[in-house]
């Protein structure tokens, strides 16, 4: 499948591949560059394949509470929130967001491998006056993210998005196309997500690049950005098999209330996981990959979930689940690439620590 | 397309260069522009001494890795190290600044089995 800004990036020569069933831009100029420009002025991604429901009714937000790991009932109108679906053990169907439109409407923002999966298995939890719409084809989504994207936005709209705090959202237009505008992001610096309709995502896009400080960029950098960042991403760090717990990522867990799932959660809370998620350090430029087994005196403590190389840091980095009692800041071991052993170290995250995600800015 | 005249070229996508008696290799533009953003480069032994095809290093990019293979026998005479700390060189100047290692006492009759620039240039094709 193809995003509505397909053939931009066909005209600027990016290079395109599959990501599950969409063709989508990997890099431009080159990720090593995007990634850099990113951290130092604004990228701009085409995160069109992204899935966006509308929840709507009078119980939605009751239904939703019972789906969602993270609270709802705090959640302001014109604020949103990072969750999981989980399923009854416990382990996570997807990693979404959810934005409160009214106090009987939602919008969830999904990954775009597990759409059509979420869909149905929050259309089978619903009240029957509580109503789903995809409306992934009609939503477009591109992220503006870095230190300039503010000075960028903050020209093109006529609200005052110093006002706009983190995980808070505006209804707005810029060049009267109608836009949700979200100070979120997957890179850990100062940014904003925008969904469209789909028929203006090529317009905004034009927009948004008619500053010279932003630069097209790919899943390549986006990936080794939210890498460096510190952040999870399914299929990888998150995943059926294993609690938001064992990720470490009990923030977007409330145990205050019921949700499917819940029983699981506590009793990892409560006796502890066997194996937590933890950051790698590695010792030189020569990166490891997802699933290698992680060695400590010959036995396998561990495996890897994401690898790279960071570009910000000029080392690599990993996440990897570990035997809990080998996760401590400092604690060496051996990644077993299959051609060599690389030394690694646990170490803190976000890996890349100078990130301007929360900067205040008024 | 950037595919110099005066070197030999391998079905692995390296390059030799012959130049006062040793056999200069590296790999090609095609190689560095398949591979993207080269992030490490794993340099052979020097006096490693290498058959045909044997492995002489790794190059790895944010997204993949490839390995070199000696495209001539020969010893290991110097490599690189400029590439241990600029990979990306590879990226800039794959056939000049970029050069992976070199060898000395290499099989000169060797080389006849390697392609030229016009066959390198159909092969990718």
């Amino acid at each position: 499948m193809e995003t509505p800004l397909y053939s931009v990036h066909v005209d600027l020569n990016a290079k395109i591949a599959p990501f599950g069933d969409w063709d989508m831009p990997i890099q431009y100029s080159g990720i090593i560059a995007e990634h850099l420009h990113t951290r130092k002025f604004a990228g701009v991604f085409d995160i069109c394949h992204m899935g966006e429901f509308r929840v709507k009714g009078h119980d939605a937000l009751s239904d939703l509470e019972k789906l969602n790991s993270a609270d709802l009932a705090g959640l302001k109108t014109g604020r949103c929130k990072y969750g999981f679906l989980l399923n009854e053990n416990g382990g996570v169907i997807d990693d979404f967001i959810t934005y409160k439109l009214a106090d009987d409407e939602f919008m969830l923002v999904v990954n775009s491998a597990t759409t059509a999966g979420d869909y149905d298995w929050i259309k089978s939890h619903l009240s029957p006056t509580t109503i789903i719409e995809d409306i992934s084809e009609q939503t477009g989504k591109i992220d503006l993210q870095g230190p300039m994207a503010y000075d960028i936005l903050n020209k093109i709209i006529e609200d005052d998005l110093a006002q706009l705090k983190y995980f808070a959202f505006i209804n707005t237009s810029i060049d009267n196309c109608r836009v949700i505008l979200s100070r979120t992001g997957y890179t850990g610096e100062l940014g904003y997500e925008i969904y469209c309709s789909a028929d203006d995502a090529r317009k905004l896009w034009g927009i948004f690049l008619e500053s010279e400080k932003a630069l097209p960029a790919g899943l390549g950098a986006r990936d080794t950005l939210r890498l460096e960042a510190g952040l999870p991403l399914y299929g990888h760090e998150l995943g059926a098999s294993r609690t938001p717990i064992a990720a470490g990522l009990s923030f977007a867990v409330n145990t205050k209330k019921e949700f499917i799932g819940k029983n699981a959660v506590m009793k990892d809370i409560e006796t502890g996981c066997s194996d937590k998620l933890a950051g790698l350090k590695l010792d030189g430029r020569q990166s490891c990959r997802q699933g290698q087994e992680i060695l400590l005196k010959d036995k396998v403590i561990g495996k890897i979930t994401s690898g790279s190389f960071a570009p910000s840091l000029g080392f690599s980095i990993a996440f990897a689940y570990i035997k809990t009692e080998f996760t401590d800041e400092g604690t060496k071991m051996e990644i077993n690439t299959g051609r060599k052993m690389l030394p690694a170290e646990v170490c803190s995250t976000p890996f890349y620590k100078k990130g301007t995600a929360k900067i205040p800015l008024c | 397309m950037n595919i110099p005249e005066n070197l030999y070229y391998t079905k692995e996508h390296e390059w030799v260069r012959v130049e006062n008696g040793k056999a200069f290799v590296g790999i090609t533009n095609y190689a560095q522009d398949q591979l993207g953003d080269i992030t490490y480069v794993e340099l052979p032994e020097k006096d490693k001494v290498v058959q045909v095809e044997d492995d002489l290093g790794v190059v790895e990019s944010v997204k993949a890795a490839s390995d070199v293979y000696a495209p001539v026998s020969g010893v290991v005479d110097s490599v690189n190290e400029e590439l241990e700390d600029s990979p990306e060189i590879i990226n800039r100047s794959p056939y000049k600044d970029g050069w992976i290692c070199s060898l000395k006492d290499f099989d000169s009759a060797e080389l006849e089995n390697l392609m030229s620039a016009v066959d390198y240039k159909n092969f990718i094709m």
